[in-house]
């Protein structure tokens, strides 16, 4: 029977050989760069800490994302908290009689006739990133995994521990804040 | 096959990702068709998603690398631990 090859550990070399690699995966799931590089550091941490407990059958890479993977569920968890909650403005009558129906002031007005040349614009990419920026961070991170860094609606259920019908009712209102956000800073302005 | 406009609008936005079903697009059809509100929405809808694509660019032509010197902090702290 062939010896299977075991993997070891060495940790001085973790930040040459694998935190550009731990930091791309983090910084696609959370948008945040310093959260995200927090979050690489830690795992470096927790490795070390879990040293012992490395029984040399994945390679060391595998091994520290699955670390890391565990701390980004963690940093999910966190977002749903009071915190994460933050207001998102509404576009539409929660309930009453006129429930479901556009909200006054969140009705969609038209744009210039010169839209089209308008979004060609390199300074559209500042405001709309303000406007992403306004998010409540959980519909940022929804909103940028499904529409920025193309995840399958499947992938970002199962990371983010959500239902689908769940998503999409964020990516609407997160859509729907974003379209006024820009009305505002960008096309009517 | 009535529907609000915040459903309306919901299935505009998942018909984005090209993923509403066959019935919801049915719906959306029939509700563009009676609410001008939803149908300037919807058609300034596939300007976002126009806006959202050249963000994407934008996005990934910024370095999603670590700097020289937070890689040198970080190898710093961790000797401490080792």
């Amino acid at each position: 029977m062939n010896e299977i090859k075991k993997h070891i550990l060495n940790p001085e070399k973790w930040i040459d050989l694998h935190a550009d690699y731990l930091f791309n995966y983090t910084i696609t799931r959370i948008s945040d760069r310093d959260l995200a590089k927090d979050l690489v550091q830690d795992t470096f941490f927790a490795g070390l800490k879990a040293k012992e407990n490395f029984q040399g059958k994945a390679s060391e890479r595998t091994w520290l994302i699955s670390i890391l993977k565990r701390k980004i569920i963690d940093q999910y968890r966190k977002m749903n908290s009071a915190k994460g909650r933050a207001e998102i403005k509404m576009s539409f009558y929660a309930d009453g009689e006129h429930e479901g129906e556009w909200i006054e002031e969140r009705v969609p007005s038209s744009w210039e006739a010169e839209v089209e040349k308008n979004i060609e614009s390199s300074e559209l990419n500042a405001v709309l990133e303000k406007c992403i920026g306004n998010l409540p961070e959980k519909y940022r991170t929804v909103f940028k995994m499904k529409t920025i860094q193309d995840f399958d609606t499947e992938v970002i259920c199962k990371e983010l521990d959500i239902t689908a019908s769940n998503l999409w009712v964020i990516i609407h209102r997160a859509r729907t804040q974003l379209r006024k956000c820009m009305e505002d800073n960008w096309f009517k302005k | 096959m009535k529907i609000s406009c915040d459903e309306a609008t919901k299935i505009c936005d998942q018909n984005q990702y090209k993923e509403a079903s066959f019935l919801d697009k049915l719906k959306l059809t029939f509700h563009l068709f009676l609410c001008k509100k939803c149908g300037q929405y919807s058609h300034q809808n596939n300007v976002m998603t126009k806006c959202y694509e050249k963000h994407k660019l934008f996005e990934i032509k910024k370095n999603n690398c670590l700097k020289d010197e937070e890689k040198k902090c970080m190898k710093e702290e961790l000797k401490t631990k080792i």
